[in-house]
């Protein structure tokens, strides 16, 4: 019923862009001989928390970046006890994986909604300008594909989601269906004066927030096919209290052996995102040394955050050097959301330990008397 | 109930001061003896034990390997299987015990989603019931019984680098990662993990079990000795397929945060029978009740 619902949708905002496009007819042909004659480079994407390699320094001039990126509609595992949600997703992944351009690049991106889906999809970039963020040029049904392309004119980290029109938005995004795209600055990042900061690792944290209806025991449930698990989900949508609070798509996704890693010494970029709701990241043990709270590089970085803000529909980023090692967990602070519905991440960092910094100068013990 | 047992172990003064709830036998266990079956237990033979004490251990200041001691278990009787979601429910019939959260299902599983503090009342309220002496096993005594299954401190170990703790730390991290658990914690019916060699079933499968054995933190002193202890018998220690130290009235283990490391899959319990009488037992919640003995048994 949707399916039909959704492609009405699509196909009115399309009209009513068509309608428009005329105008900026002359404009835009000029531009399309300019980048006809750019370099082009294909990019092939990795699944979160890793990130595509990338210079931090652009060594040409503007160049048109193509990725290409598969919807696929599949059930995932989203915590220990085995509790299964009917998962939407770029690329196979949760979040959908990171995309690197820089500023007045151009991203192209092959968007495919492949005929073993159930639904039409398609991609809102927030680091684009116009068309609903690309979102009314992009709805695609199962067994089509779309290529869209826009000028990265603003450097930060943006979100990219699903928003396939009307109360499909929401579920597509709690769903799972979420990235982030990083615009970097030709010539990297700086700190407040303009000096450049440099990175010896990236890693990309998407946190979400998903809604599984339970039975009336209290169990999950457990849903067919997307559109089975549609009415109730919505239900718990709407109470807007999530059952899980995720960081890359599942409760210990990147704890243990998938825990991330770092050495004492080396600098991380860690890129944080929420297509939906707010969200506080800390390093328990560290800090944000540089921290681009709004995630956007044109504004000064702020310093030595103890926990910075991302707002829902945005992504943060935080640049850290560990000094330190051991086990760092990274973590919503919203405790319970860390705790209790998932929101916990670990750093093991590697490296020699500074008694300067900390010291445990008597060991736990019976109280002293006097 | 056993007016005459009871009236045998009680003086009269003390009987009209305790009341019977807070010896265990609440007045709704009214049910004949039929309804509660007996539980199956093997028989441990006393013996030594090679064991690595519960609790941690500092030397010097640093964390050290919990030494390995060799140590005397008197013979004793252990329940077979764990305390099933079927008798424990018995128990919350009988309103002796609080309902736990455990998921109801019909396959005869182990109860799980029990705190240290609900397997206690079990254990008073089974012993009531059953008009036996239950108790939870102390910390030796699951060793003697798990055997070849017994995992202890696996995770514990002495600081590699005395001038860098968290060498240890993420080693230990790492070590529990790698023995994570398995895909799926459900409880699976009783019997599933099978027997050891002594005829227990089902240990370090995907449930943990209490013991009543208390957390310590123990300095060593010069040749290994106890130099000084603090113990918090707030904090238990729990077995399975790897040692686990948990306050008393958590029912579920978990992760995250700053807590670093594997959780028990699943909090269960088993019971071990006393060989003395229920008269004794009495005399033992009397003397509890009025402060005369240790509260806390290791
Ligand atoms: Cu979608």
């Amino acid at each position: 019923m949707f399916t039909r619902r959704q492609a009405l949708l699509g196909a009115a905002a399309a009209g009513v862009l068509g309608a428009t496009l005329p105008r900026m007819a002359s404009a835009a042909q000029v531009a399309e001989a300019d980048i006809a004659g750019l370099p082009r480079e294909k990019v092939a994407l990795v699944a979160p928390p890793f990130v595509h390699a990338h210079e931090q320094v652009a060594s040409g001039g503007p160049k048109v970046v193509e990725f290409t990126m598969h919807v696929l509609e599949k059930p995932v595992v989203i915590d220990g006890d085995g509790t299964v949600m009917q998962g939407m997703t770029f690329n196979g992944s949760i979040p959908g994986p990171m995309m690197v351009v820089h500023q007045d690049d151009y991203l192209e991106l092959t968007l495919v909604n492949p005929a073993t889906n159930s639904m039409p999809h398609n991609i809102d970039f927030h680091a684009s300008t116009g068309g609903l963020g690309g979102g009314a040029l992009t709805l695609i049904n199962p067994g089509e594909q779309v290529k869209l392309r826009f000028r990265a004119t603003r450097a930060g980290v943006f979100v990219y989601h699903c928003a396939p029109g009307g109360p499909m938005i929401p579920w597509h995004v709690v769903s799972g269906m979420s990235g982030t795209v990083m615009v970097l600055p030709r010539d990297g990042l700086k700190d407040e004066n303009g000096r450049p900061l440099r990175y010896d690792r990236i890693y990309y944290i998407g946190e979400n927030d998903f809604y599984v209806p339970r039975d009336k025991d209290g169990n999950f449930k457990k849903y067919e096919t997307p559109g089975d698990s549609y009415a109730d989900t919505v239900e718990v949508m709407r109470g807007l209290i999530p059952t899980h609070v995720v960081f890359n798509g599942a409760k210990d996704a990147l704890t243990g052996d998938n825990a991330m890693k770092a050495k004492v010494g080396e600098t991380v970029l860690i890129v944080h995102s929420q297509a939906n709701r707010d969200t506080r990241p800390h390093i328990i043990g560290g800090h944000g040394d540089y921290v681009w709270e709004q995630g956007k590089f044109a504004n000064p970085p702020a310093k030595d955050l103890e926990t910075w803000f991302v707002r829902g529909g945005s992504a943060g980023a935080a640049l850290y050097t560990f000094r330190q090692p051991g086990i760092y967990a990274y973590v919503n602070h919203n405790l319970i959301e860390a705790v209790e519905l998932g929101a916990t991440a670990h750093f093991v960092v590697e490296g020699g330990w500074n008694d300067n910094l900390m010291k445990q100068v008597v060991a736990p013990g019976p109280i002293a008397t006097y | 109930m056993h007016p005459t047992l009871v009236g045998a172990a009680l003086s009269g003064a003390l009987a009209l001061a305790v009341p019977m709830t807070a010896l265990g036998f609440s007045d709704r266990m009214h049910q004949p003896k039929s309804v509660v079956p007996p539980a199956e237990t093997i028989d441990i033979p006393a013996g030594t034990l090679d064991y690595a004490l519960p609790g941690e251990f500092l030397d010097s200041g640093r964390p050290a390997m919990a030494p390995s001691k060799r140590m005397a278990v008197p013979a004793f009787s252990i329940m077979k299987q764990q305390v099933s979601l079927a008798d424990y429910d018995r128990c919350v019939a009988a309103g002796a015990c609080a309902a736990p959260d455990a998921q109801e299902v019909s396959a005869d599983v182990p109860v799980t989603g029990v705190s240290w503090l609900d397997a206690e009342a079990y254990a008073r309220w089974f012993s009531g019931a059953t008009g036996a002496s239950w108790r939870l096993p102390t910390d030796r005594e699951i060793a003697a019984a798990a055997a070849e299954r017994f995992a202890g401190d696996s995770f514990s170990a002495g600081a590699d680098d005395p001038s860098n703790p968290a060498i240890r730390w993420i080693r230990q991290y790492q070590q529990e990662a790698a023995a994570k658990r398995p895909a799926d914690p459900r409880p699976k019916p009783r019997g599933h993990y099978g027997p050891n060699s002594k005829g227990l079933e089902d240990f370090a499968g995907n449930v943990w079990e209490w013991t009543s054995t208390c957390y310590e933190r123990v300095t060593l002193g010069a040749g290994g000795g106890h130099a000084g202890t603090t113990r918090n018998c707030g904090v238990r220690v729990i077995e399975g397929r790897h040692r686990a130290y948990m306050s008393n009235f958590v029912r579920e283990g978990k992760s995250g945060g700053c807590a670093v490391g594997t959780p028990p899959d699943n909090l269960g319990f088993r019971l071990v029978k006393e060989k003395i009488s229920f008269i004794a037992v009495i005399n033992q919640r009397l003397q509890d009740l009025l402060g005369l003995a240790r509260r806390n048994d290791t």
